[in-house]
């Protein structure tokens, strides 16, 4: 690529960031919000103290999973919605894992490894599901995928109103937190465990490896270009779809099993938060450069702390932070085909 | 129950389906043409709040569902914008769409959040309304029911036939073909995709307005009806007679589940609401299993008359796309 095509490429991306902002500013002013004041709330919510930004890195770990874990996904040209059923289901194998486990007598160290062990497993069959479905059903993983994430929930709120009830009446605050002898050591006065940070960032770069390194990633990379092409080249298609699904499924667990073991101790209805949905658009931003996720995911993760303030102080939705993201996600598809357009006809 | 409050209950469930109806013609009109609008999960919620807003300001229904439609088209634009101008992939502008609109509408829709707002009356056929078991259960509705009974029948009268119907068909199978004999595809596509997002854009004041009139932000218990619509769509198998046959049999299901649930103390309420998905799963198995390599193989070691009979069964069944479905369509 020559220095001038780099310097157009660059230019569209700030076009894309300018568009997003831009829209969001206007949909801002359309409801009568003083945009600058909502946008310096975000800021300051989000890394506004060292406090703040430890909130951000605590919603960091999981959607960095479950980004890694997409894009394999996304590389084997599979589109993975199911993710964040994907997610629950870590939770919830997670959870039975730390129940089964807890009085057993064994180390805790040891009940936590194996029940986030067991959260990869949970969520890696649970993704199975969508592989099989797509497979031998000929059911798009979209409509699998989708399907199984409302099943997820569901399953979720049974456990919860049902066998695993708190003692007296099940609530939608979930079921009996876990010993603090079983959470997931924290940094002190925090809620942000390191251990937690590790697995993420031990994900993100083993797959970066495995996607851009390897025979395994290269192979996949085909099967996602080009089905019919790889299959006569003689890869195995439909097991490397398979394995990319439970791969995929495995990290969205490990987001789960999080979630469960160093954030909320106990399994809640709404586990996911949302962060499979994010993943996707996280995934689609970085266009299969692996290492742009770890930045990307940040940043979302912070536009989500950052707007939790925001009806309390303006008295706005803090689904403010989803446009924005939905905006720029938007206008960086957008602005790639105008620029694709634009080089086909320069 | 005795056979009064089933022909209510039967009614009620014609009344529910309505939006899901507007919802799975438009997609299946838009699919017809090519285009995938995957964003109707966000389309139905954007324009139940738009429509709310502006039936709660200028106190008209009417421009209520005008804005519905207006948002819809929008909607659709950006989506045929985005893929057959820009070129990018209808899945990945539908999905961002769809989470976009989402949390706009509930950005945007703060305000008006558990105002009191207008509904849509009843309005029985005289005479018609008047004919025992089927004059309560089909002319005792609203307009937009009606509107609903009236939109099936065109949608499947202008595909299967009229000539604008046939080219139609040709844009999403053969646009090469479609293009050859005089059809300026992509503007068709828009034309399509737009009219498609018009007509899911009432599903959302269908809502709003009248079967769960309101606007109560993420408790509106509207998110994931456009998901569920997108796999009746391909139940429907492109088909808008067979895609009302889904709605309905959906609407009905849901009905049952409210009915069945006294019955059921021991499942908690949201899990009979989550009843249809595993059964969405189940339907779109039984439509896409005939086009498994590996059923046919099973099949041809079956003895003949049980194979005739399930390779019949899958037959009926089997539903396939259009086959330019989300292709994009160049001239040279």
């Amino acid at each position: 690529m020559t220095k001038n095509s780099r310097l157009i490429n660059l230019g569209f991306q700030l076009a894309a960031l300018v568009l997003a902002i831009l829209f969001t500013t206007l949909i801002l002013l359309a409801v009568g919000a003083p945009p600058l004041e909502a946008y310096k709330n975000i800021i300051s919510g989000s890394v506004g103290s060292f406090k703040k930004f430890t909130d951000v890195l605590v919603s960091w770990v999981p959607l960095l999973l479950t980004s890694t874990g997409l894009l394999i996904t996304f590389s084997a040209g599979l589109w993975n919605i199911g993710v964040e059923g994907q997610i629950t289901l870590g939770a919830i194998a997670t959870t039975w894992m730390l129940r089964l486990l807890q009085d057993s007598g064994l180390p805790p160290a040891l009940i936590i490894v194996l029940s986030i062990l067991g959260g990869m497993v949970g969520g890696a069959l649970w993704a199975s599901l969508t592989g099989v479905l797509k497979t031998f059903g000929g059911v798009n993983e979209i409509f699998g995928g989708l399907g199984l994430n409302f099943v997820a929930t569901a399953f979720t709120l049974w456990l919860i109103f049902g066998p695993w009830k708190r003692p007296g009446v099940g609530s939608m605050s979930g079921t009996e937190p876990f010993d603090e002898a079983l959470w997931l050591p924290m940094f002190p006065e925090l809620r942000l465990s390191p251990w937690a940070l590790v697995i993420a960032l031990a994900a993100i770069v083993i797959v970066y490896l495995m996607l851009q390194g390897t025979y395994f990633g290269l192979r996949l990379k085909a099967v996602g270009k080009n089905f019919k092409a790889a299959y006569l080249l003689g890869i195995p298609t439909w097991q490397y779809m398979m394995i990319s699904f439970m791969l995929c499924g495995a990290l969205a667990g490990a987001a789960g099993a999080i979630q469960v073991t160093a954030v909320y101790h106990r399994l809640i209805p709404s586990i996911s938060s949302g962060y499979g949905y994010l993943g996707l658009l996280v995934a689609m931003l970085v266009n299969y450069q692996a290492i742009w996720a770890v930045p990307v995911a940040l940043f979302f993760a912070g536009l989500n702390i950052g707007s939790i303030q925001l009806p309390i102080v303006l008295k706005l939705d803090s689904s403010l932070s989803g446009v924005l993201q939905g905006m720029l996600v938007l206008f960086v598809l957008m602005v790639e085909g105008a620029r694709q357009q634009f080089m086909r006809r320069s | 129950m005795d056979s009064n409050t089933l022909i209510i209950g039967l009614a009620g469930v014609l009344f529910a389906a309505a939006p899901v109806i507007f919802a799975v013609i438009g997609e299946t009109i838009s699919e017809r043409a090519g285009v995938i609008n995957l964003s109707m999960n966000g389309t139905i919620l954007l324009s139940a709040m738009g429509a709310f807003a502006v039936s709660v300001r200028t106190e008209n229904l009417f421009l209520g569902f005008l804005m519905g439609m207006f948002i819809g088209a929008l909607v659709a634009l950006v989506v045929a914008f985005a893929s057959i101008t820009l070129k990018q992939s209808q899945v990945a502008v539908g999905f961002v769409l769809a989470l976009l609109c989402r949390d706009l509408s509930y950005f945007l829709g703060n305000p008006f959040m558990g105002l009191a707002g207008l509904r849509l009356p009843a309005l029985p056929v005289s005479g018609l309304s008047q004919i025992p078991v089927i004059g309560p259960l089909l002319f005792n509705q609203d307009l937009m029911t009606y509107l609903s009974y009236l939109l099936i029948f065109l949608a499947w009268l202008w595909i299967f036939r009229t000539r604008p119907g046939l080219m139609l068909q040709g844009i999403g199978e053969r646009p090469a073909a479609a293009f050859v004999r005089g059809a300026n595809v992509n503007f068709m596509r828009y034309v399509y995709t737009m009219l498609g997002g018009a007509i899911i854009g009432l599903a959302g004041p269908t809502y709003s307005l009248s079967v769960k009139a309101g606007w109560k932000g993420t408790i509106s218990g509207l998110d994931g009806i456009g998901w569920i619509a997108l796999a009746i769509t391909i139940f429907g198998g492109w088909n808008p007679l067979r895609a009302a046959f889904g709605a309905y049999l959906f609407a009905l299901l849901q009905w049952l589940g409210l009915v069945l649930q006294p019955s059921l103390p021991n499942i908690p309420s949201q899990v009979l609401q989550v009843a249809p998905f595993p059964l969405m799963i189940l339907t779109l198995l039984l439509v896409n299993i005939g086009n498994a390599e590996w059923v046919e193989r099973t099949l041809a070691a079956l003895p003949g008359p049980t194979r005739r009979f399930i390779a019949k069964v899958l037959r009926t069944l089997r539903a396939s796309p259009p086959a330019a479905l989300g292709i994009p369509f160049e001239t040279d």
